[in-house]
């Protein structure tokens, strides 16, 4: 890429300069560097990832977490979702009982100080800590995501590229399929499912919802792979030898991977609204389980009396949805060639002064 | 293209029935309707099981069953459809019949609202890319992606509904609230118009003025509680269309066009009073129908006199501005109702309803004040159903006009020495609307789907509320009548997607195969 766009350089003497500082800066870096660099760059993606980092650490280290049932987190958080500690009276606003103890403002400006305090999202009706609530519950909402996210991504990836690949009668048996799938609103096919098989678990729900999740990325991929299976390169593969197998994993699925990255992240956001949709309708995670979505459905009436019960877990699935949509416009930003970064004055400048430079020597 | 139709909607025909067969299975399997019976302590509760069964025809195996049913949903094409029967003994068809238009009012009017703000904000975006108002859209467009809709409705009702109704009980603005609206209305149309750092303070300062000072006159003037435009200001808002459609369809230079659009304003300004005596007089849908007509008749004919050659662009120029004057006049006259409507028993001053689809307890005959509860009952889920949507047309337009921007034949406009309007408005602007008119189709389907959580909060009683029962109650009919029209609209919707995009771009031939 860095050789040909040398070349044109060369060859061709009238080049915008800003052709010329962007071919500058990916010279002799690899595919996978420039992609960093160039998400790197993009601030709102960077302090997003490090937003669902935090969030992700923070909520699943605060209470005990069981993976696959084995391997065990204890959690530093003094409650669990199980304790009925008495429901905290006094100091409450317009007589309520059990509001939140978290402080933000420092004792200097008048405030109580920065700290937690005994329940800092306050209790629920009986005394529930709603801080363990809300962790609990976001524990749920971010593994059912994940795990939508991966089946969804790998199915569509998987049915994508086969019918993309092979064409032909497979294509078309696969695309009709995903076309089977499509007619259906998937809030719809999640309520029925959830609602008579929501008593198994979110984890279920989960597989369940991934398993119809994956038709869009699968239209996209299929796209990338008729495009790329036309170009020179998987010819030159396919007159060295290489196998079916080979090209497609080495030769096109690497040059798919941007968009399936992409459509992955908005898969995940996407995730997360529709499981915290369903548990709101009552389709989703079930109580006595916990999930965002079920909390707010839970509390929307007591919002005039006790808002803390309405704003928390809206705000985790805003800010985890949130990150999630910026992470992925940074990443389509990356991966995207076309794309190109703004470029500054100060440079555009620098550029003009160089070529005039180089103009006045010749 | 006919044989293309019908081989489509061939194809189309055996996804839904294969989709409906699976579904119809799932359905079936995942739930046994007689369970809430068998666990009852009704003394005749055998008789009920058996007479359930029987009408429900529980003794077919579902597969089998779903046969039956298509049978029934067949009929469609001989006049007689049969969704079967509810679990109450009443018809799935009569059900949907009744839910269908709730739905579709409740999605329209979102719709049409989404496209209109998403295009115009995205397109200013894409034009003032890289902007601070770019930028601050993009953020607002993630943020709106983001949001849990049910969680936006418990906001909406709160500070929206609740808090504007406390607000008319006595309609003061305070002085902090002026200054906000005031300076928030000069940030952004100081940020959409842009421009060099002169002009943006210009626009700044003229913008926050006019927006202060008009809502500080129509406090004084105790406006919230007796709305209304009035002739000159209905005259004056149909001149400024008039100039804001001309210059953006032909441009201001087309003399013709602006003469047209003029007439059609001066026909604006004539009709409102025996407009308004005939809303009053002669209530119905036919008297705004009547109205609608006139000035459009107005504006073709104007059109046709005042053009010597490109008539068609100035017909439409002419016939747009009386569409939209029609528009003010009907909203001037919604807004004259506003009173009598507040002072009804059933409203009693709380004008923005938190939930439900009309007031039961209003009791009158007349048109308007029976219309505008209508409007306001919608007020409140079209808000929330927007903000959700539109965030989506906003990225999508900006994207796509910032890529159609960057071709060559745009280059090519703009050093052949059109102006700028031309180039974004007839080059740009048209070829944006390729893509997006088979996004807004495909959208449009799958709204209809999300409204399932729309009217659960908002307590509308539309085809979500039959899925709801239907679900609940294990009721198979209902279910699958909810199933077949929203996975029929949606199929549908793709093949009109395909044929428009066929329609619009001429580089896609849609007999051939595809």
């Amino acid at each position: 890429m860095a050789r040909t766009s040398k070349k044109s350089t060369e060859s061709t003497e009238v080049l915008s300069g800003e052709n010329a500082i962007s071919n500058r800066e990916v010279e002799g870096l690899s595919q996978g560097q420039i992609v960093r660099r160039r998400f790197f760059r993009h601030r709102a993606a960077v302090i997003s990832l490090v937003t669902i980092i935090s969030i992700v650490i923070f909520v699943f280290s605060a209470l005990d977490f069981r993976l696959f049932g084995v391997w065990r987190i204890h959690g530093w958080w003094k409650w669990t979702t199980e304790d009925l500690p008495e429901l905290r009276v006094g100091d409450c606003p317009g007589g309520t009982v059990g509001c939140p103890t978290i402080s933000l403002r420092p004792q200097f400006l008048g405030g109580a100080g920065i700290g937690l305090g005994t329940h800092p999202f306050g209790q629920d009706d009986i005394g529930h800590d709603f801080f363990a609530l809300v962790m609990k519950g976001a524990q749920r909402s971010l593994s059912v995501m994940v795990v939508i996210g991966f089946l969804g991504g790998t199915i569509g990836t998987i049915v994508g590229s086969i019918s993309g690949f092979y064409r032909g009668k497979i294509d078309s048996i696969l695309m009709r399929l995903v076309d089977f799938m499509i007619t259906v609103p998937a809030v719809l096919i999640g309520s029925v499912i959830g609602y008579h098989y929501g008593n198994l678990g979110a984890i279920f729900l989960a597989f369940y919802l991934g398993l119809f999740a994956w038709t869009g990325l699968s239209r996209l991929v299929r796209g990338e792979f008729l495009t790329l299976r036309e170009r020179e390169f998987v010819d030159a593969a396919r007159v060295a030898g290489a196998s079916n197998r080979r090209i497609i994993f080495k030769h096109i699925l690497p040059n798919a991977v941007g968009i399936i990255i992409v459509s992955v992240t908005l898969l995940l956001s996407g995730a997360i609204l529709l499981e915290t949709a369903l548990s709101y309708l009552g389709f989703g995670v079930v109580p006595p389980d916990v999930s965002l979505g079920l909390l707010i459905s839970q509390y929307q009436d007591s919002f005039t009396t006790r808002p803390w019960l309405f704003w928390y877990p809206g705000f985790f699935i805003i800010s985890i949805a949130l990150s999630i949509n910026f992470i992925g416009d940074g990443l389509r930003d990356a991966f995207d060639p076309r794309q190109r970064r703004r470029i500054s004055k100060k440079e555009r400048q620098e550029s003009a002064t160089a070529r005039k430079l180089a103009q006045a020597d010749e | 293209m006919f044989a293309f139709i019908m081989r489509r909607l061939g194809v189309l025909g055996v996804i839904l029935m294969g989709s409906s067969f699976i579904l119809y299975n799932l359905a079936a399997y995942s739930g046994d309707p007689l369970a809430d019976l068998k666990t009852s302590t009704d003394p005749n509760r055998d008789f009920l099981m058996i007479s359930l069964s029987r009408e429900l025809q529980l003794d077919v195996p579902p597969p089998a069953r779903y046969f039956l049913w298509l049978k029934g949903v067949l009929g469609l094409f001989v006049g007689h459809a049969n969704f079967g029967m509810t679990r109450e003994g009443a018809t799935v068809g009569a059900d949907l019949a009744q839910a269908i238009p709730v739905t579709l009012r409740l999605v329209l009017a979102s719709t049409i609202l989404a496209i209109v703000m998403g295009i115009g904000i995205g397109v200013v975006t894409a034009l003032r890319q890289y902007s601070r108002f770019d930028y601050s859209m993009t953020f607002v467009s993630f943020l709106m992606f983001s949001l849990p809709i049910f969680w936006v409705a418990v906001l909406l009702k709160q500070y929206l509904a609740i808090s504007f109704n406390n607000f008319l009980r006595e309609p003061n603005v305070p002085l902090k609230g002026l200054f906000l609206l005031a300076l928030a209305s000069g940030i952004f149309w100081a940020s959409v118009i842009g421009g060099t750092r002169k002009t943006f303070w210009t626009v700044f300062g003229t913008a926050t003025l006019i927006a202060g000072g008009m809502v500080a006159i129509m406090d004084a003037m105790n406006w919230f509680l007796h709305p209304g435009l009035g002739p000159i200001i209905v005259g004056g808002l149909s001149v400024g269309i008039a100039y804001g459609v001309t210059q953006l369809s032909v441009g201001i230079t087309n003399k013709a066009a602006l003469r047209a659009s003029l007439t059609v304003s001066a026909a604006t300004l004539l009709v409102y009073y025996p407009a308004n005596w005939v809303f009053d007089n002669h209530q119905g849908a036919l008297g705004v129908f009547a109205i609608f007509s006139i000035l459009i008749t107005v504006g073709v004919f104007a059109g046709i006199s005042f053009s010597k050659i490109d008539r068609g662009p100035i017909i439409r120029t002419a016939v747009l501005t009386a569409f939209l004057s029609s528009i003010i006049i009907v909203v001037d006259k919604f807004m004259q109702t506003w009173q009598p409507y507040m002072e009804t028993d059933a409203i009693n001053y709380r004008p923005v309803p938190t939930i439900g689809q009309r007031s039961d307890l209003l009791d009158t005959q007349d048109f308007w004040v029976s219309n505008l509860d209508l409007v306001m009952h919608l007020f409140l889920p079209t808000v929330a159903l927007t903000l959700i949507s539109f965030a989506g047309y906003i990225r999508y337009s900006r994207g796509t006009l910032l890529e159609v921007l960057n071709q060559d034949y745009i280059r090519t406009a703009r050093a052949k020495g059109l102006t700028e309007r031309t180039v974004i408005m007839r080059h740009a602007f048209r070829n944006t609307m390729i893509p997006l008119t088979t996004i807004m189709v495909v959208d449009f389907a799958g709204v209809i789907g999300g409204a399932l959580i729309t009217e659960r909060v908002f307590g509308w009683s539309g085809m979500g509320t039959l899925f709801y029962r239907g679900i609940l109650s294990f009721d198979l009919n209902l279910l699958m009548g909810v199933f077949f029209v929203t996975s029929t609209l949606s199929v549908l919707a793709n093949l009109v997607a395909d044929l428009l995009y066929s329609a619009l771009d001429p580089r896609i031939r849609v007999g051939s195969g595809a």
